[in-house]
């Protein structure tokens, strides 16, 4: 997994609320056994349907940074919708909100998700939707986003500055670039302790 | 201060805990299952690492299977699509490979990997289950901790047999009194998720509690449980009692003897302590609860079915106007049409919410002595192979098809688009499966969720119905 420390990007304004993982990436990619190559798949129903959808927009081309309205990633566990993501080129995801199952994969593979006050990602995509080559910064250092509206709707040229929270563990485990399967191995001996007290009638298949 | 049944399940299952880290839980039972697990065993394969617990983890197919087939198999030359078969010869693979024991299509055993943990009395109360697969919350209704994870979590489970994992915060939904004649425990977590909204639920363990949920069935509990992700929970759970003792008791991998004594006795303790305390409760009342059904495009955007498809200027937040506009749209359905007037030209009976036996005898119960009507095309499927097999001893089938219904092989089936069983664009479905996403169903399909009485009604009449409407 590769380090994330900061990022800086152009965004895509996506603005819809309730997007779940069937419009990210539709059942019928899910076939796949490879672990790549999931763009295609990327919110195909709306890029196939919709000639205006954003990132059908060229303006937004080559962007790493999605802004989305409340409660992104809903529905179903498929991790292909992370892979969809950042197959595609993203590397951060901001959503006022954002479904527990999609975010802890997110977490796990590498795509930051980053929850911002509603109104704070109102704002935001106003201003990539105005500007579309503002970039984004995103540091974890600090966790914070910070963008400074270039477009004509707020000329002053202020910077946004926004606090982020994220747990101190995943923060550290994603600057570190460390793989959750390498670091539970580490407590291998506690797992074998543990199995010994597990309850005698507990189910087990035979092999 | 006593502890809620989550806590309970959550403090026995850590193997590792420090300040500022999660917790690493100890997992029962992975259930894996052809679509999220391929990847995972792939990982598994770079880093040379063997699965940890092969004995504690079951594998079957259900996503990709075509429910059209007739037995006895030859291969998966029943499978069309290439992609599919790929997939589900690539999990016989991995099971060879790693010795995970798999169902396979066509064996007595296989089914929906939610219905089959439950049959084989694998899926038993104070156990963590874990499976690729949002709807695993299902195994809840045991009082079980269970819960879906992502492909990478699968990779996790398979090397080290653990999670790490935050503790949620802890919900109770309170549901007491008495539910009206018709309403099943479909309508009761359809009305849930209308109250609570998709997110609702979002970052908690939810104990359902009440005399609705201690009244209900084995399967109504597993019913509601296995929703509980669509308003966003991480997971769903009923504290075991007597109907989940007398529904384990004999079944395969049921402990047996004194074993079984030992377990029941443990079992007891499984319940939220009088003095332990929730984060958050939601409350409603049963007497309240009608038929239930959804006019929009996500599980929250429901109303009961003597109501009108709403009309998106009545909605006081802009995001849920905005999206009640947009599902209308797509659901080609106009403010103000009563729903009873919708017609639709599929009835899907199945899935791991509504493919149990009981729903199979609910179903055929309304649907007995009378025509699907000639409109439309309903398609019954079982949950599992075994479903499938009771429902023939006790004569279902042939109740299904002397109406007109189909009646298939066990799998996921028309729950979602990934096997031949698929809505074509504009078509319209009243449904028992939990997701009613835009293109879930098939491309362009526009999907009503409802409970298994009130899709058998609705096929005899062609448009959303009761049966108190026959």
């Amino acid at each position: 997994m590769d380090k994330f420390t900061v990022h800086v990007g152009t965004a895509v304004p996506l603005r819809r609320g309730n997007v779940d993982t069937d419009q990210i990436i539709p059942a019928v990619y899910l076939k796949r056994v490879t672990r790549t190559g999931f763009e295609d798949g990327l919110f195909q129903a709306w890029r196939a349907n919709e000639p205006g959808f954003v990132l059908n927009q060229p303006q937004f081309a080559g962007a790493s940074v999605l802004v989305a309205g409340p409660d992104f990633g809903t529905g179903s566990s498929r991790e292909h919708a992370v892979w969809a993501l950042m197959d595609y080129g993203f590397r951060v995801v901001i959503s006022p909100r954002f479904a527990d199952i999609f975010r802890g994969n997110s977490l796990k593979a590498g795509l930051l998700t980053v929850e911002l006050p509603e109104k704070i990602v109102q704002r935001l995509l106003d201003d990539i939707e105005d500007d579309p080559a503002t970039t984004v910064t995103i540091d974890l250092t600090d966790r914070q986003v910070r963008w400074t509206p270039s477009g004509s709707v707020r000329p002053e040229h202020e910077t946004e500055v926004h606090d982020f929270a994220l747990d101190d563990y995943t923060r550290w485990r994603l600057m570190e670039g460390l793989d959750d399967i390498g670091l539970t191995l580490r407590h291998l001996d506690e797992v074998a302790t543990y199995e010994t007290q597990r309850k005698p009638w507990l189910p087990a298949v035979a092999v | 201060m006593g502890k809620t049944l989550a806590e309970k399940l959550w403090d026995s299952h850590v193997v590792h805990s420090a300040p500022g880290e999660p917790d690493l839980l100890f997992i029962d039972m992975h259930l894996v299952h052809e679509v999220t697990s391929p990847q995972a065993f792939d990982g598994l394969r770079i880093a040379g690492r063997p699965v940890h617990r092969p004995d504690l983890t079951l594998a079957t197919e259900d996503h990709n299977t075509p429910t059209d087939y007739t037995l006895p198999l030859l291969g998966t030359s029943s499978i069309k699509d290439d992609v599919s078969r790929t997939q589900i010869e690539t999990l016989r693979k991995n099971c060879a490979d790693f010795g995970v024991r798999l169902y396979p299509m066509g064996d007595a055993e296989q089914g929906i990997v939610h219905v089959i943990g439950p049959q084989l009395g694998i899926t038993q109360p104070g156990m963590t289950i874990v499976c690729g697969d949002s709807h695993t919350s299902t195994h809840g209704a045991f009082g079980a901790l269970a819960f879906g994870i992502g492909t990478s979590q699968v990779e996790h489970v398979l090397a080290t047999q653990t999670l790490p994992m935050d503790r949620p915060k802890t919900m109770a939904v309170n549901v007491n009194g008495t539910l009206p004649e018709g309403v099943t425990p479909k309508d009761v977590i359809l009305a849930v998720i209308a109250k609570t909204g998709t997110g609702g639920g979002q970052g908690y363990m939810v104990e359902y509690r009440g005399n609705v949920f201690a009244e209900m069935s084995m399967e109504g509990r597993m019913t509601v449980c296995n929703m509980s992700i669509e308003w966003g929970a991480r997971a769903g759970m009923i504290a075991p009692d007597d109907t989940t003792f007398a529904y384990l008791q004999g079944r395969d991998h049921a402990p047996k003897g004194e074993l079984w004594d030992a377990a029941v006795e443990y079992w007891r303790d499984l319940r939220t302590d009088d003095d332990a305390g929730f984060d958050a409760e939601v409350t409603l009342a049963a007497a309240d609860i009608t038929p239930f059904v959804t006019w929009g495009t996500n599980p929250g955007q429901g109303v009961p079915l003597a109501a009108t498809v709403p009309d998106p200027a009545d909605f006081a937040d802009e995001s849920d106007r905005v999206a009640a506009e947009k599902a209308l749209a797509y659901m080609g359905l106009t403010a103000g049409t009563p729903l009873r007037e919708i017609a639709v030209d599929t009835v899907f009976v199945g899935s791991c919410t509504n493919g149990r036996i009981e729903d199979l005898r609910a179903a055929a119960a309304v649907i007995e002595g009378r025509k699907v009507a000639d409109s439309v095309r309903m398609l019954v499927v079982p949950g599992s192979m075994r479903v499938r097999k009771q429902a023939e001893d006790e004569g279902l089938d042939r109740i299904f098809t002397a109406a007109g219904a189909e009646w298939r092989q066990a799998g996921c089936s028309m729950c979602l688009g990934m096997n031949p069983d698929q809505l074509a664009p504009g078509e319209r479905s009243a449904s028992t499966s939990n997701r009613n996403f835009e293109g879930r169903q098939g491309k362009g399909g526009r999907t009503h969720l409802v409970s298994p009485l009130v899709a058998a009604a609705t096929a005899v009449t062609g448009h959303l119905a009761s049966p108190a409407d026959l």
